[in-house]
């Protein structure tokens, strides 16, 4: 009995330690900058986004090993929105207000920036997001360090168009927002080419569609009339798989009718069996296979952190680099981690790509960067086939949708607006 | 007669001396003396091996005009990704893959350099645009190959995007050619050619040959003399040939319909095989036993990824690894199906709303601990040879393989499936403890060693189903969520308790879905198909074959 008291006893010495320890932390806390990491560690987009985390860590990491910024260490947040919507907002608001991070880095999905937007804005707070979409926002809170669809989609479907001599067009996409919308640009783009009606397919499937077979043919039947046809796919994550298998296995390749994706990177492609995908194409702004020493150190840098020399790097991951990296540099103009403060320095920050050239902070939010178009290898690495001779400025609202052509964005004074319509000179109410 | 023996010895003796001599002092010549076709051979390699990707294309041209035994065998290298250089010297090298690291030859002249690991070779690339020249200079030498079926595949690869010179090569061909296949490929080719001749008669005559075949090139040929040009005037200035080709083309689609419908039944069948083999599982634990188990989906993820498994093992023998993980994945998830059953569902019976729950506690469950162990990314589960690409009947028709694999293995698990419930003991009690368990008890049954058993089967089942769908879908731990729901369609729509329902069901709606696709869309066929089942589920509640007699009162 004695015994087990003394060991009640030790444990309340030592749970009061733990207690004061805990305290000294917080404490210490104080002199800390806290930079949140906001992307799903569990549920169906951890498979994106846990990868995004890892790399949020090494960078902050890495930037505490050279001092920290402003003299003060970095200290990261991590919370697991678990894929889940409204639980994005949630966690949002918890790093902002509980938390008191100085930025947030997250979010994968069109759904969840959309879902974490109005807290963001209510609460002033910075979001970074990494990750290519479809365009049509530019939020005073947000920076945008994926690719917007010209510096994506468009120029794919130059390159289709003026070196692959594409005559016919299969747009195929997953049904939600992004692609819908990315869709809605490259048809406008295509007519205003010239691209007769009859020559467009557009086709939507349920998210993890998996059942290709009928499609497949029908895209089969439609590239067979002897005219070069292309498939442009906006497919999301699982459905990819069972897509490409099915190509292969109905005989068509790559030579024949080639696929250009926007959702197939490195890190999809080291979950597929890439024997039915060699010589497909995807366009990115960043692939790992690029051939510059900023990109090898990098690999270096993500394989000694991961502790796993056959972890691949992708596009998603330098625009988090590239957007913390801007980050520090604006924090350190600003000598504040202040949002307001922030928000206007971080406009014309300047750092330098991992494949070459200077990514920019532009007015609107979005960053200058090259278009480059690759090919599947067997490996699962892309072979540069073609790149944009200049770094492409993002571009928030589509010059080729008649809604969004007037408009702009422009954070910088007089302007002021994400949403501002050039022909009636009025900033819309809308915030983003 | 002794002097004789003498001098036959030391012939003898001479001459296994000097013949050795004469042969070396050959080869050392054949050395000195170097041809200047081999040294053009070397010159075109070096060449090949030295140019960028922009010049590849260039370099190959010059490689394929030279005459040399090993340029086939170089260019078939470098088109299946076997054409390697070795990092220290830039040698080129053919090399083949081994269990560890490559094995390899050098290119030029097929002398065995032993084994390389991976990191000291660096592979020559291709895009697009380079693999289909390969192909045609592949073609182009393989025109005069021994084997007809290679001779086949290259007259088709030529007739793709002829240009003179491959008519010339074909033309040639065509006098000597005696096999019956190609010499058909053959006339196709021509009689194509023939349909953009300036003489009428040969037109016409084009037009009648081409009357019987099913094929694509065909159909749009023909359908180009029966389209305007931009103007509105035809593109065919003659009224006869007109005449005749809109008769042949409507003859050709007619048929392509044909074809296109039957591929519709077998898109149907297979996608219904998909369904009843994910579903047939849940038919024996929630149809036979009454237990709504939400974690059926992941008992097929643990399949799958037994599957993968089974592949990481046995890297080298796809086909074999694949034929063991159906056994292997029936005891993985037959025993984890047992182990939730033993754990959980048997404090539960008859409150199927907490076993509903305590289930889906299991699959968020079994997700994340996959997620812990393999991470969250998807796993690659490559497919044997023999279950990719298609059996191609014609133009308009191919059965691809591994859907038509599924679709016996399908049939194959529910005929094995039904003997065991209707032909062994397990079944005959499983049958007696659902009909009636107290009687069942009475009669000396062990209804708890039966639950487990039942369970047990019905979750082995799921784990077969997994290593079907590891061959068609991603191999993660979303698996089992996207077919979870289906499978609840199909068994209820079938019938509970009812495994040919469940067949009958998952065949019905896999071709209901193939046939709306094309006209309402995949998104809203399947919405179609949930609106039909709801409805019809309001009419008949049990499903398609309702459970007759006592034991539907039960």
């Amino acid at each position: 009995m004695t015994n087990y008291i003394d060991k009640l006893k030790n444990m309340a010495v030592f749970s009061t330690l733990i207690l004061m320890l805990g305290v000294n932390a917080v404490s210490h806390a104080e002199e800390t900058i806290k930079v949140g990491i906001l992307h799903s560690l569990s549920g169906t987009m951890a498979i994106s986004e846990t990868t995004l985390k890892d790399t949020m860590l090494m960078l902050i990491d890495e930037q505490n090993k050279k001092g920290g910024v402003l003299g003060k260490k970095l200290e990261a947040v991590v919370v697991d929105p678990a894929s889940n919507w409204p639980l994005f907002a949630e966690k949002a608001r918890q790093l902002l207000t509980k938390d008191k991070v100085s930025a947030i880095f997250g979010c994968w999905t069109s759904v969840s920036r959309k879902s974490v937007l109005p807290v963001i804005e209510e609460l002033n707070g910075i979001l970074f997001y990494p990750v290519q979409y479809e365009g049509e926002e530019s939020s005073k809170n947000v920076f945008y360090t994926g690719a917007a669809p010209n510096q994506q989609a468009i120029p794919a479907i130059d390159y289709l168009m003026n070196d692959i001599k594409t005559e016919r067009w299969v747009l195929a996409g997953t049904d939600y927002v992004y692609p819908r919308t990315t869709n809605k640009i490259l048809e406008a783009y295509l007519l205003s080419k010239g691209v007769d009606k009859k020559d467009i397919m557009i086709n939507y499937t349920p998210f993890g569609h998996s059942d290709w077979q009928s499609i497949v043919a029908e895209i089969k039947k439609f590239g067979s009339t002897g005219k070069k046809t292309a498939v442009v796919s906006t497919i999301n994550g699982d459905a990819n798989i069972p897509f490409y298998k099915e190509l292969g296995n109905q005989g068509m390749s790559a030579e024949d009718i080639p696929v250009v994706a926007f959702s197939v990177g490195e890190e999809e492609l080291s979950g597929m069996d890439t024997k039915p995908l060699v010589g497909h194409m995807a366009a990115w702004n960043y692939f790992m296979s690029v051939d510059t020493t900023k990109n090898a150190a990098f690999i270096k840098q993500w394989h000694n952190y991961i502790k796993d020399p056959k972890r691949v790097t992708n596009d998603p991951m330098e625009a988090h680099y590239i957007g913390f990296n801007m980050w520090i540099k604006a924090v350190e103009k600003a000598g504040t981690t202040d949002a307001d403060a922030v928000q206007k320095a971080m406009i014309g920050i300047k750092f330098p790509n991992l494949t070459g050239g200077t990514a920019q902070m532009l007015p609107n939010h979005h960053i200058s960067k090259p278009v480059l178009i690759g090919e599947i290898q067997e490996d699962g690495q892309f072979v540069t086939v073609w790149q944009t001779n200049t770094l492409v400025k993002g571009d928030a609202w589509s010059d080729y949708l008649p809604e969004s052509k007037p408009i702009i964005a422009d954070w910088t004074p007089p302007i002021n607006c994400g949403n501002y319509n050039t022909v009636t000179k009025k900033c819309s109410g809308q915030k983003y | 007669m002794i002097p004789q023996r003498i001098l036959l010895r030391t012939l003898m003796v001479l001459a296994i001396w000097v013949v050795p001599i004469s042969v070396f002092s050959e080869t050392v010549s054949a050395e000195n003396v170097e041809d200047p076709e081999s040294l053009t051979f070397s010159q075109a390699l070096s060449g090949l091996q030295n140019s960028s990707l922009s010049q590849r294309g260039e370099a190959l041209e010059q490689l394929s005009k030279l005459q040399h035994p090993r340029i086939i065998l170089i260019l078939q290298a470098l088109l299946q990704g076997q054409l390697f250089q070795i990092r220290d010297d830039g040698r080129l090298v053919i090399a083949e893959k081994q269990k560890s690291g490559y094995q390899i030859q050098l290119a030029q002249t097929g002398e065995k350099l032993g084994n390389k690991e991976s990191s000291q070779l660096k592979k020559l690339n291709l895009t697009n645009r380079l693999r289909s020249q390969l192909k045609v200079l592949i073609s182009r030498l393989q025109l005069n190959s021994e084997d007809p079926s290679l001779r086949l595949k290259a007259v088709k690869t030529l007739s793709k995007r002829p240009d003179q010179q491959a008519y010339t090569l074909l033309r040639n061909l065509s006098q000597t050619e005696t096999n019956h296949d190609v010499r058909q490929a053959l006339q196709l080719t021509f009689a194509l050619q023939d349909l953009k001749s300036a003489d009428k008669s040969r037109r016409l005559q084009a037009l009648e040959s081409l009357k019987h075949l099913d094929s694509v090139d065909a159909m749009n040929q023909v359908k180009r003399l029966t389209d305007n040009d931009s103007d509105g005037s035809y593109l065919e200035p003659d009224d006869d040939v007109r005449k005749l080709a809109k008769s042949v083309l409507t003859k050709i689609e007619s048929r392509r319909q044909f074809y296109s419908s039957i591929e519709t039944i077998f898109f149907g069948l297979s996608l219904g095989a998909v369904l009843v083999l994910a579903s047939i599982g849940l038919a024996i634990t929630f149809g036979v036993m009454g237990v709504i188990n939400m974690a059926h989906g992941e008992l097929m993820m643990l399949g799958a990824y037994t599957t993968y498994v089974m592949q990481q093992i046995m890297p080298n023998h796809l086909g074999l690894s694949l034929l063991l993980s159906i056994p292997a994945a029936f005891l993985v998830s037959g025993l984890v199906g047992i182990a939730i059953e033993r754990g959980i569902i048997r404090f539960l019976y008859g409150r199927p709303l907490e076993t509903l729950l305590a289930t889906f506690g299991v699959s968020l469950f079994l997700q994340q601990t996959v997620r812990s162990v393999f991470s969250p990314l998807n796993r690659s589960v490559s497919t044997p040879e023999w279950m990719s690409g298609s059996l191609q009947i014609n133009d308009f028709l191919s059965f691809t393989w591994n859907r038509f694999y599924i679709l016996v293995f399908c049939l194959l698990v529910f005929s094995l499936l039904l003997l065991i419930l209707k032909r062994t003991r397990l079944g005959l009690e499983v049958r007696a403890v659902t009909q009636n368990r107290n009687m069942a008890k009475a009669m000396g049954i062990p209804t708890d060693r039966v639950d487990a058993m039942t369970f047990g089967l019905g979750s082995g089942i799921a784990g077969v189903a997994g290593v079907a769908l590891s061959q068609i879908t991603n191999v993660g731990p979303n698996l089992g969520q996207s077919y979870i729901v289906d499978c609840f369609m199909v068994v209820v729509f079938g019938g509970v308790g009812n495994l040919w329902g469940t067949l009958v069901a998952g065949f019905s709606l896999g071709i209901a879905n193939k046939f709306l696709e094309p006209y309402a869309g995949a998104v809203l066929a399947k919405i179609l198909v949930l609106v039909f089942i709801i409805l019809f589920i309001q009419k008949r509640p049990r499903g398609l074959f309702p459970q007759k007699g006592r034991a539907a009162e039960a």
